[in-house]
């Protein structure tokens, strides 16, 4: 593949805390790879920092191989970046242009606090999930796997849905901040297995319950978490969410 | 009995405008409170929007739409519905002709613009809101989408069609 070089601006989200008001400070990126990720972009740019004696740009980031959730960058406009289906760690450079200004923002949502610069607050998704997402077995041996039948057409939607790495991009995404995506994808895991359903009432009046609590805005279908999310998790799920509730909400 | 009195007195009728009344208005309210309560949930706006690369412009736009279709709503129920019900109430059940009223009322441009903007935003306000209603309450199965979204597409052009049709054929002169 063609290997250039990008000389870039960037204009980057500073807030020392949450409780401080942020705004934008332009960067200089020269001599940026197209072979790096977009975060190894900003440890070229914080080491320079560094050596400068300045104040690194917080970010989250952990297994930068796609599946951890951590990096959240709203990135040009976009949850992770102009890619579809693509964490921030797994966009590459190629996608910008030499001499191109990249605006970095948070996440923004009254439901995510900024920490620190890039750095948002997601324990209320945590909190969603210890609400319900999740099946009370006894301790023991595991019982053979086979002893329980699951058709393979709902074990595959359930593993879809189950792809959900709880990034937040879905929550950025929405025009409403709402988090229906993730709790749908989360209650769905378990709607579709014959494992989740003895809690299957419970689970989802808890996980929206504790979701409304958290402060996240409510679906109105624009699609756009499902255009934005980097498991691609299909608004069916939302779909199934609403199922799941009018059956939990209007059974006796 | 005259033809005006049986339509102004019949009970399904009224039963029908008292229905399509209270759902206009609970409609009304609740997206008020929906549209304020979602602003709510974040105060600090992104700098960069996505546009329409992520949604449809229309759905996310139903407040808009909705706004221009009440504001529709408000100039034809004070042109017609209002004369209706003071022919009806106010002047004891007196002849009241909606035909020559509807010919005159559309000889003004005025009066076609506001029926075009009311119908356009009527058709996206539908065409986002047929299907998902239909998704709010958990309808979403690869076996249904697309009649769902065919049948919704349908219904929003029919609707449009027949509400434009009357001020068209009046101003037009199609009708005598």
């Amino acid at each position: 593949m063609e290997h250039k070089t990008l000389n870039l601006k960037l204009r980057v989200w500073r807030q020392s805390d949450s409780n401080t008001q942020g705004g934008f400070v332009t960067y200089d990126a020269n001599n940026i790879s197209t072979e790096m990720s977009f975060l190894e972009m900003f440890d070229v740019l914080n080491e320079k920092l560094i050596n400068e004696g300045n104040d690194p740009i917080a970010f989250d980031h952990d297994c930068r191989e796609g599946i951890c959730g951590m990096c959240s960058m709203y990135i040009n406009g976009r949850a992770h970046g102009p890619w579809a289906g693509t964490t921030t760690c797994q966009l590459h450079m190629r996608a910008f242009n030499d001499g191109e200004t990249i605006t970095v923002e948070p996440w923004r949502a009254q439901a995510f606090p900024v920490i620190k610069d890039l750095v948002v607050d997601r324990s209320a998704f945590d909190r969603i999930q210890q609400a319900g997402g999740y099946i009370s077995v006894n301790t023991g041996n595991a019982q053979d796997g086979n002893s329980i039948p699951i058709n393979k057409h709902d074990a595959d939607l359930s593993f879809a849905a189950a792809a959900c790495i709880g990034c937040g991009a879905c929550v950025a995404a929405c025009k409403n901040s709402s988090a229906m995506l993730f709790t749908s994808a989360k209650v769905s895991q378990y709607a579709l297995l014959p494992q989740g359903g003895p809690e299957r009432k419970t689970r989802v009046l808890n996980m929206l319950n504790q979701m409304d609590k958290e402060g996240f805005g409510s679906c109105t279908n624009t699609g756009a978490c499902e255009a934005e999310c980097p498991k691609e998790i299909s608004i069916s799920n939302i779909a199934r969410l609403n199922r799941e509730f009018l059956n939990a909400q209007f059974s006796l | 009995m005259q033809l005006h009195i049986f339509l102004s007195h019949n009970w399904i009728i009224r039963f029908l405008e008292i229905g399509l009344f209270a759902g206009i208005i609970a409609h009304v309210i609740q997206g008020i409170m929906l549209e304020r309560s979602n602003r709510s949930k974040r105060k600090i706006a992104f700098d960069v929007k996505p546009g329409n690369a992520t949604s449809k412009w229309y759905s996310r736009s139903m407040g808009l739409l909705g706004v221009l279709i009440l504001l529709f709503l408000i100039v034809h129920l004070s042109q017609f519905w209002y004369s209706t019900k003071v022919a009806l109430y106010a002047e004891g059940d007196a002849e009241h002709n909606m035909y020559q009223q509807m010919k005159e009322v559309f000889q003004h441009e005025w009066v076609l613009l506001v029926y075009l903007i009311g119908v356009v935003a009527l058709g996206w306000h539908l065409k986002h809101g047929f299907w998902s209603a239909f998704q709010t309450f958990g309808i979403n199965s690869p076996k249904y989408n697309s009649l769902i979204k065919s049948v919704g597409m349908v219904y929003t052009i029919i609707i449009c069609l027949a509400f434009i049709s009357m001020p068209l054929a009046f101003y037009f002169k199609w009708l005598n």
